[in-house]
């Protein structure tokens, strides 16, 4: 009998019964969840904490001395002698340019990456021409070569051009294309019906408005996929934007973070701010996120079909 | 025809050998002003760094003067300096630490998402860490380690248990590293682990339990073959990422305490930026990458990532 059962919940989802294995199961899965969400819920409580406060009770469930200070503060709302007041620094964390700098960054990189990646993924699953095949070929090797062996010719090549501590020079390596992205379009232009290309073409429309009025506004699935992780991806990298961009007006987020973390004064750090600094950061991922809901999480889903 | 055209000869335009036509089709100059832009991106950023770097490496260079060809001497030094093999040790006994428990924690949580629910809420939750920076998550966790008001310590006293320094000890520093990048990337996995397992049809599992098949044993006899394909791709991806570890090094230990976390990637960061020393940075990052082509080859044959038992 017993075994019966459990064989039963197996088949699952249709059969609602609950049985001890079930329930270890979603206490696991609850489990887990709340090892996620808490440290999300203590950030947010130090943010809203005054300094002497968070050291007075550093156990307390709730923001102790509670304020919104901390956001203020690193929203440059509070002048220099008040922010050391408040456990600062007193250097200036200037949230709104590092967040235009973000933006500016992955906005770019996204858009720049997503059309020309798509036109050579267009090329090469629709079109016949001499050497397709090898060029190909190279992008999926590519596609294995890890990070660390170009980092530091292009940090080299970067720094020839003259391009360190500009936007184009944090862009450039991702703007072009991303092998990722072409093999991952050319795979879902394979996929689609030729037939109404072809009727264009008989029509004698040009093979870029074919690819502009056609192709692309079908493929919006695939596209938002690519887009949601190459913004992931983009916003949330560290190295290559503190070496190429280290300089405050074209300092990424991240970067400014790495910053501010090692400018907190030493013994007594001002984890209020740092935590503040750290919410704020990473809002515009979690509203994308839930702005797009289901087809993000699913986006992410595919990725793992490279 | 053939013949005729054979016995025959006509010059010119007619007797285009075959890789001249497809060059002059009016396809082609279409096709490669598609691919354009992009084959300019690989070839400067990919293609021609990647044998430069090779080439770097056989020089010294500071990139103040000009670079000096010193043939193996880089290799000849990074072998014979006991920081080096720290470095590829203590990586090593990162990716140990973390791929085997995320990797498990990943799969048990698929397998639960699978059985118990199709929650888009679970799902969000559960890949929430991966969408929050590594530097971010790096201090969200120095905060809560922290030796004297993180929170873990505050629960351990509740517990009787006294406080642990954490990221702060020689012996705590790795293990918190890695317990960071699991935190972070096994809700993640754990997706990926998901869609595989969407794949495989219910039908099988409910002829399992027909037959009277445990739990137990329908998870090995039918989960772990058919998901093999997938399980590879997310090993062979989380390794190679587990060893170029470097964002939280840098957030949060910066290689200490006494080089515990002085991993591959941050030995190559000091040589390349904090000392200049681009040659020999770039030999250690060559060897990098022969490890990992080697690693990645293994688990591709050992473990026959190309096929899959559902046929």
């Amino acid at each position: 009998m017993a075994t019966n059962a459990s064989a039963l919940t197996v088949v699952g989802q249709r059969r609602k019964g609950i049985t001890v294995g079930r329930a270890l199961a979603w206490a696991g899965l609850v489990l887990a969840i709340v090892v996620v969400l808490v440290p999300f819920y203590w950030v947010i409580r130090t943010a809203l904490s005054t300094k002497v406060e968070l050291y007075a009770n550093p156990s307390q469930i709730t923001p102790p001395g509670f304020t919104f200070g901390n956001f203020a503060r690193v929203l440059g709302q509070v002048s220099a002698a008040d922010s050391i007041a408040a456990g600062g620094s007193g250097q200036p964390l200037h949230f709104w340019l590092y967040l235009r700098n973000s933006v500016i960054v992955t906005a770019l990189t996204v858009v720049g990456q997503l059309f020309f990646s798509s036109l050579a993924a267009y090329a090469f699953a629709r079109l016949n021409f001499p050497l397709r095949d090898k060029i190909f070929f190279l992008y999926i090797i590519a596609l294995m070569i890890p990070g660390i062996v170009t980092l530091i010719p292009n940090y080299i090549l970067i720094r020839t051009l003259g391009w360190l501590n500009t936007f184009q020079g944090i862009v450039a390596p991702a703007f072009l294309m991303s092998p990722f992205a072409i093999f991952f379009l050319r795979q879902f232009f394979l996929g689609i019906n030729r037939e109404v290309e072809e009727a264009a073409k008989i029509d004698g429309a040009s093979l870029f408005r074919i690819f502009w009025v056609i192709v692309v506004p079908i493929s919006g699935p695939p596209l938002a996929t690519l887009g949601i992780l190459t913004w992931i991806g983009t916003w949330n990298d560290y190295l290559w934007p503190l070496l190429i961009g280290p300089d405050e007006n074209v300092r990424v987020l991240t970067v400014a973070l790495g910053v501010f973390r090692s400018q907190t004064p030493q013994g007594a750090p001002d984890w209020g701010g740092l935590m503040a600094g750290a919410v704020l950061s990473v809002l515009p991922s979690i509203l994308l996120f839930l702005v797009l809901g289901r087809r993000a999480i699913n986006s992410i889903q595919f990725s793992g079909y490279k | 025809m053939s013949n005729s055209a054979n016995a025959i000869p006509i010059r010119g335009a007619q007797r285009r050998p075959d890789w001249l036509k497809g060059w002059l089709r009016g396809e082609t100059w279409l096709a490669w002003l598609f691919i354009l832009p992009s084959l300019i991106g690989f070839i400067t950023f990919i293609g021609v760094p990647a044998v430069r770097g090779l080439f770097i490496s056989f020089t010294n260079w500071d990139l103040l003067s000009a670079p000096k060809v010193v043939g193996l001497a880089n290799y000849q030094k990074l072998l014979n300096d006991p920081q080096f093999w720290n470095a590829l040790r203590v990586t090593l006994y990162y990716v140990l630490l973390n791929i085997p428990l995320q990797t498990v924690l990943a799969v048990g949580l698929a397998v639960l998402m699978d059985r118990l629910t199709q929650s888009i809420f679970v799902r969000g939750v559960l890949v929430l860490p991966w969408l929050i920076p590594n530097v971010v998550v790096a201090l969200l966790w120095l905060w809560m380690l922290d030796p004297q008001l993180g929170v873990v310590n505050q629960l351990l006293g509740v517990f009787g248990i006294g406080r642990q320094p954490f990221l702060g000890s020689v012996g705590g520093a790795m293990p918190s590293v890695a317990w960071i990048n699991i935190w972070r990337h096994a809700g993640y996995t754990a997706l990926l682990i998901f869609a595989g397992l969407q794949t495989i049809p219910k039908d099988v599992y409910e002829a399992a339990a027909i037959d009277g098949a445990t739990e137990r044993r329908m998870f090995w006899a039918i989960t772990v073959p058919l998901l093999r394909p997938v399980l590879v791709f997310v090993l062979v991806t989380t390794v190679i990422g587990s060893f170029q570890i470097f964002d939280t090094i840098a957030i949060t230990t910066k290689g200490g305490p006494v080089n515990a976390t002085r991993v591959i990637f941050w030995y190559i960061y000091e040589y390349a930026f904090n000392r200049f020393q681009m040659g020999y940075a770039m030999s250690a990052a060559v060897v990098l990458f022969l490890i990992l082509i080697t690693i990645t080859i293994i688990q591709m044959r050992y473990l026959r990532s190309d096929e899959s038992d559902l046929a």
